[in-house]
């Protein structure tokens, strides 16, 4: 048996050496942790992971205050029909597997993005063509500015010709980025190496991992105890023991994501104007910010954060109590309290179910916060907590009355890409507005796909945002904060606003 | 013993058919619509939409009647192809490799430990008694009464935070291995040490014991040959059902240490209606469970072979 146990405890250990004895350790590698999970190279699927992590790029890129500029085509034109995009693509690039970035790879990738699912898609595209080595011209069939922004999006990356198999499925993430992909563990670990080929500022750290941290508590543990350098999506609630730490610094940083609360305008209690902006004005988003979320200042009444200025009212958000006013407003309906403290017409009583899904631990609070707020002024309120699918689900069959959801405006770095999405055509879109139809937000919307002039375009852009402040389609929450530690043995991290890139290129680790 | 294996076989296959029906039919049975969970899963949260569920739906053939996708299914796994995860497209076979491993590993580095634990603590207590044995069944009991993943923080808080010995979670090397195999041992030492301790006991009080020693054995003597045959059979019966149950059920410790394990998985699958792993998962468990169960039957015969002749 003594002999037995001596056996299998040199196994194990030999098993485990040959693992620990490989090339990344942990002092040439930056480690990041996050939440989510990746399952598939295909970067249509989780290309956001790989963008962050800087393996995969795009023919254009987005700076922080979310203008494109130039990154695989080094410059681009667009006619003046709007119809007829130029690339020039970027010369002596080289990708991970060593070959040379061309017009024809290009097109290769961009058709079968094509095929697969993500903005692209939804694009008028009537052909993608190279001319020449080094151009690919794209043809629409109508206007479509925001097609440069789409291009930035991930699932649009540029791989290598060999990248994938005859039927598009990509079998390795040869890209251009200044990380190559090294170890795919998924869904838990990923692992890149520095691409030495790499055509702009290559990076200075040999290594960097990437642990899915599902459990908020375990990421601050390995902020903490300084085993991940970065951590991503931060517990509020443990900030103020990490900002104690002297051998980390944390960051705080806005982010065009909103917690929304999507309404469905044709359900009967909500019909009326009036009643959904009682229902707004019950939201006490000043304390949802601060109790709940502890990010003061993240309350918004807009769905667009100010730096998104475009798309932002210059109006105060109202600070008083508006319970008040939500149930004058209510009142106004014909609304009246029953002995049960809610409110009742005709026999009916003012009931709404509000879902919302997991996948993000923030919402189902700030759900139940809400639910209080409601049942305050007579709404008898159901919180039901599912999966992020049954809101498109639920839209689409029509049996959603109201889902608290946390929308990424940046997901595109033009935002009227999401909201052509959103509140584009037949009363809106799967993220956004339900039975909501609004003649001049729909002709507002679909003008803007046309029009190149900033200006006018930032006039229209403001008639928008002010139909959806008035109309209260959606009721917004909160802006969010992103919270993130970073190590002091990382020297150079700045964080991208629209979550593209981690920036590891730019950093070094002190010595 | 060839009537054994053979009655085992048997059991396997039923087993793997049964798990493997039962879990489709279940699944099936769920309400919601598939595409659209395996779409989110696939796209995530941020880009999952009717377009996505559509793509889904059109790929994977999901509009085919339940019977004929079981009928797939049962061909497929006639000729041992588990197919492909609905949310990946990696072959299941693949992944189920890869978590039943790392939990496998985790399960026997934990047994082992706790073997260690449980095994000296229990023959002291059945050996001197009280208070000895009143002391480690207080302290047995408030370790099994604490959830395992509050055994796991405290571990994290001193060797983690505090000492800095090992790493919080992660998987790769050995330092990894520590905690959560650690963390795992001592739930499991305080079942098993009280069941080692029983049987010590029993055996200790025997008459067949006591004879041994009056007819002028040592104390060594008498445990070495009288004792540890006889205390082990019911202790090896209970360590083979320990393993298995912890290989299934150490969820909580595969999230707090973000170890990639099968019962973690099984968990993610199933909220992503990937069909294909959750049986592939759950016949894998299916097939590890008969196994164990065969290999602790052989244990135990041979040590104490009495029941072959019966």
């Amino acid at each position: 048996m003594t002999r037995l146990f001596i056996v299998l405890i040199s196994v194990l250990g030999v098993a485990f050496s040959g693992q620990s004895m490989a090339k990344p350790t942990p002092e040439n590698t930056l480690s990041v942790s996050a939440a989510f999970e990746f399952t598939s190279l295909d970067p249509s699927k989780n290309g956001y992971i790989f963008s962050r992590m800087q393996i995969i790029e795009t023919l254009l890129d987005v700076d922080a205050n979310g203008v494109l500029i130039p990154a695989l085509a080094s410059h681009w034109s667009v006619s003046k029909d709007a119809k007829t995009w130029t690339f020039d693509i970027r010369q002596g690039v080289h990708f991970h597997d060593g070959s040379l970035l061309d017009a024809a790879a290009v097109v290769n990738s961009l058709n079968i993005a094509l095929q697969k699912h993500g903005a692209l898609r939804k694009a008028p595209i009537e052909q993608i063509a190279a001319l020449g080595e080094h151009q690919v011209v794209i043809q629409l069939s109508s206007p479509y500015v925001v097609l440069g922004a789409v291009l930035a999006n991930y699932a649009n990356a540029i791989l290598s010709p060999s990248a994938y198999a005859q039927d598009g499925e990509v079998l390795a993430l040869s890209s251009t980025g200044p990380y190559q992909l090294y170890q795919f563990s998924p869904p838990h670990k990923l692992v890149v190496e520095k691409f030495d080929d790499y055509w702009g500022k290559k990076a200075s750290i040999p290594y960097a991992s990437y642990l899915t941290g599902h459990r908020a508590e375990s990421r601050v543990l390995q902020a903490r105890s300084g085993q991940a350098d970065i951590v991503f999506g931060l517990d509020p609630a443990s900030l103020p023991i990490l900002k104690r730490l002297p051998n980390l610094t944390l960051h705080s940083n806005a982010i065009p994501r909103t917690i929304v609360i999507k309404l469905n305008s044709e359900y009967a209690f909500l019909k009326d104007i009036r009643a959904r902006q009682a229902l707004s004005d019950a939201i006490n988003r000043v304390g949802i910010a601060r109790g709940v979320l502890r990010t003061p200042g993240a309350e918004a009444e807009q769905i667009m954060p100010a730096s998104m200025s475009n798309w932002h009212l210059d109006v105060p958000n109202k600070v008083s109590d508006g319970k008040a006013k939500a149930e004058a407003l209510l009142a106004e309906l014909g609304w009246q309290k029953n002995a049960d403290g809610y409110l009742e017409k005709q026999g009916e009583i003012f009931t709404v179910r509000l879902i919302t899904y997991a996948d993000r631990p923030e919402l189902t609070t700030v759900a139940t916060a809400i639910q209080a707020q409601w049942e305050a002024i007579g709404v008898k309120t159901k919180v039901d907590v599912t999966n992020s699918s049954a809101i498109p689900m639920g839209h689409q069959d029509g049996s959603l009355q109201a889902a608290l959801i946390a929308r990424n405006y940046g997901f595109i770095a033009n935002p009227l890409a999401v909201l052509l999405a959103d509140y584009g055509q037949n009363g809106g879109g799967e993220w956004g507005a339900m039975n909501w139809h609004n003649d001049a937000v729909s002709a507002l919307l679909s003008e803007l796909e046309q029009t190149t002039d900033t200006q006018v375009f930032r006039q229209k852009a403001q008639q928008v945002a002010q139909f959806i402040y008035n109309e209260r389609p959606v009721i917004p929450v909160t802006s969010y904060v992103q919270q993130t530690s970073v190590s002091n043995r990382v020297k150079g991290f700045r964080f991208d606003p629209f979550e593209r890139r981690f920036l590891l290129n730019e950093m070094e680790f002190i010595r | 013993m060839k009537a054994l294996l053979l009655k085992r076989l048997l059991q396997l296959i039923t087993v793997v058919w049964g798990v493997g029906t039962l879990t489709f039919v279940l699944m099936r049975s769920l309400p919601g619509d598939m595409a659209y969970r395996i779409a989110a899963s696939r796209y995530g949260q941020d880009n999952v939409n009717s377009d996505a569920a559509a793509l889904v739906r059109e790929e994977l053939g999901l509009n085919q009647h339940p019977l004929e996708a079981y009928w797939h299914w049962l061909t497929d796994l006639l000729q041992f192809n588990l197919g492909n995860s609905m949310v990946s497209g990696l072959p299941v076979i693949e992944s189920v490799q890869h978590m039943l491993g790392h939990s496998m590993l985790l399960a026997f580095a934990g047994l082992m430990v706790s073997i260690l634990i449980a095994i000296p603590l229990g023959l002291l207590s059945a050996w001197r008694g009280n208070p000895l044995d009143s002391v480690l069944m207080g302290l047995s009991s408030a370790i099994r009464a604490m959830p395992v993943f509050v055994v796991g923080v405290l571990f994290v808080l001193l060797f983690a935070l505090h000492l800095g010995w090992f790493p919080v979670a992660g998987y790769g090397t050995f330092a990894h291995l520590v905690l959560p195999a650690v963390t795992l041992a001592l739930s499991l030492a305080a079942v098993s040490n009280r069941v080692v301790r029983d049987s010590a006991k029993q055996t200790f009080r025997a008459a067949f014991y006591q004879f041994s020693k009056v007819k002028g054995l040592t104390a060594w003597q008498t445990f070495h040959r009288h004792g540890v045959r006889n205390i082990a059979v019911p202790v090896v019966a209970f360590f083979g059902i320990q393993l298995v149950s912890m290989i299934e059920g150490i969820v909580m410790i595969e999230s707090l240490f973000s170890w990639p394990g099968i019962g973690h998985g099984l968990a993610h699958a199933i909220f992503a209606r990937d069909i294909p792993v959750i049986q592939g998962a759950a016949l894998a468990m299916g097939v590890v469970f008969v196994l164990l169960n065969t290999l602790v039957d052989l244990l135990c015969l041979w040590i104490d072979p009495r029941g072959v002749e019966q």
